[in-house]
């Protein structure tokens, strides 16, 4: 077997894969759910300190910081010894558009490497992007209680109202910033 | 621990050979322009059906007889659509969500780290204003 020989996985090769995760995690006893451990990190950190929302027994949780640690391992194995060097085969239009943005590397590269490479750290607002981006992220997860995982997977499996709602305003903040903010945005990088 | 550091580990290389935490992929996802992410997302809220269909239907419990730990998320509709909009923009703007913003710092994309930073301090600010939020 040699290194970074193996092509991408296709979705209906990953989209099961994760069933089998979350279906895992329940048959022993635990819960899908990544933006908990968001709450949880803070926690660990003396959040408790500050707001009622952070004190609780976060040792109850260190169970999904272990699963967290796994996934980083995960990603450094198969991007570092599997997965083909060639970048994601983008559609065509998404690739052209984004060049037309700035982002060069759209159709050839795994990740933008003006966001994620070392490239980065000379763009202030690349930088910027990714903080205010993160905070979003975390703002958001907690207030509606769950993230793709959370609700697009668990909740929408398990048949429930919230979590479509909550679906739908992912796609609502999602396409607001794909369509009126990042075609202002990117071009600045 | 190591049981669940194993599942973990499985769920990075596949979200990571499935591409799922490429930036590329959710900007083409949000631009309605590959099959790929609905076919991942989809995919796997398929499978989930099915064992939860099977579950109610034969009664499974976890191991040891313990229930399945199925979140019940309490009615309602604001902090859903509200908070469901808030961390959309984040999604779009980072091109990961709670699980790849982890997995990243696995694949090397190293400034991520400022979006887990971004992320921890959304989390308090929230912790700090929940009360006075719609939910």
């Amino acid at each position: 077997m040699t290194l970074h020989s193996f092509d991408p996985w296709p979705w209906f090769v990953t989209g099961p894969v994760i069933s089998i995760v979350m279906v895992t995690l329940l048959l022993i006893g635990k819960r899908f759910g990544l933006s908990s451990n968001l709450r949880t990190l803070c926690s660990v950190a003396g959040a408790g300190k500050f707001a009622e929302y952070f004190r609780f027994d976060w040792r109850s949780q260190t169970w999904n910081l272990v699963f967290v640690a796994g996934t980083i391992a995960g990603g450094a194995i198969a991007k570092g010894l599997m997965l083909k060097p060639e970048g994601v085969a983008l559609n065509p239009e998404t690739a052209n558009a984004l060049k037309a943005m700035g982002i060069e590397d759209a159709g050839t590269a795994y990740a933008p490497s003006l966001l994620f490479g070392a490239d980065a750290w000379n763009h202030p607002l690349s930088l910027l992007l990714l903080v205010v981006g993160g905070v979003l992220v975390g703002f958001g997860t907690r207030w509606a209680n769950g993230c793709t995982s959370g609700h697009a997977i668990s909740g929408l499996s398990s048949l429930q109202w919230p979590s479509l709602i909550a679906v739908v305003g992912f796609f609502t903040g999602g396409l607001f910033v794909s369509y009126f903010i990042l075609p202002t945005l990117l071009p600045l990088l | 621990m190591v049981r669940l550091f194993l599942i973990g580990l499985i769920f990075g290389i596949t979200l990571t050979m499935g591409e799922v935490i490429s930036w590329f992929r959710i900007q083409e996802m949000f631009r309605f322009d590959s099959f790929h992410m609905y076919g991942v997302i989809g995919g796997a809220v398929f499978g989930g059906v099915l064992f939860n269909l099977a579950a109610r239907r034969f009664n499974w419990a976890a191991l040891q007889g313990k229930p399945l730990d199925i979140y019940n998320y309490e009615f309602g509709w604001k902090r859903y659509l509200l908070g469901g909009t808030v961390f959309g923009m984040g999604w779009a703007l980072t091109g990961a969500c709670p699980g790849p913003l982890f997995i990243s710092i696995g694949a090397g994309f190293y400034p991520i780290l400022l979006a887990i930073m971004g992320a921890l301090l959304g989390t308090f600010l929230y912790g700090m204003v929940q009360r006075h939020l719609p939910h």
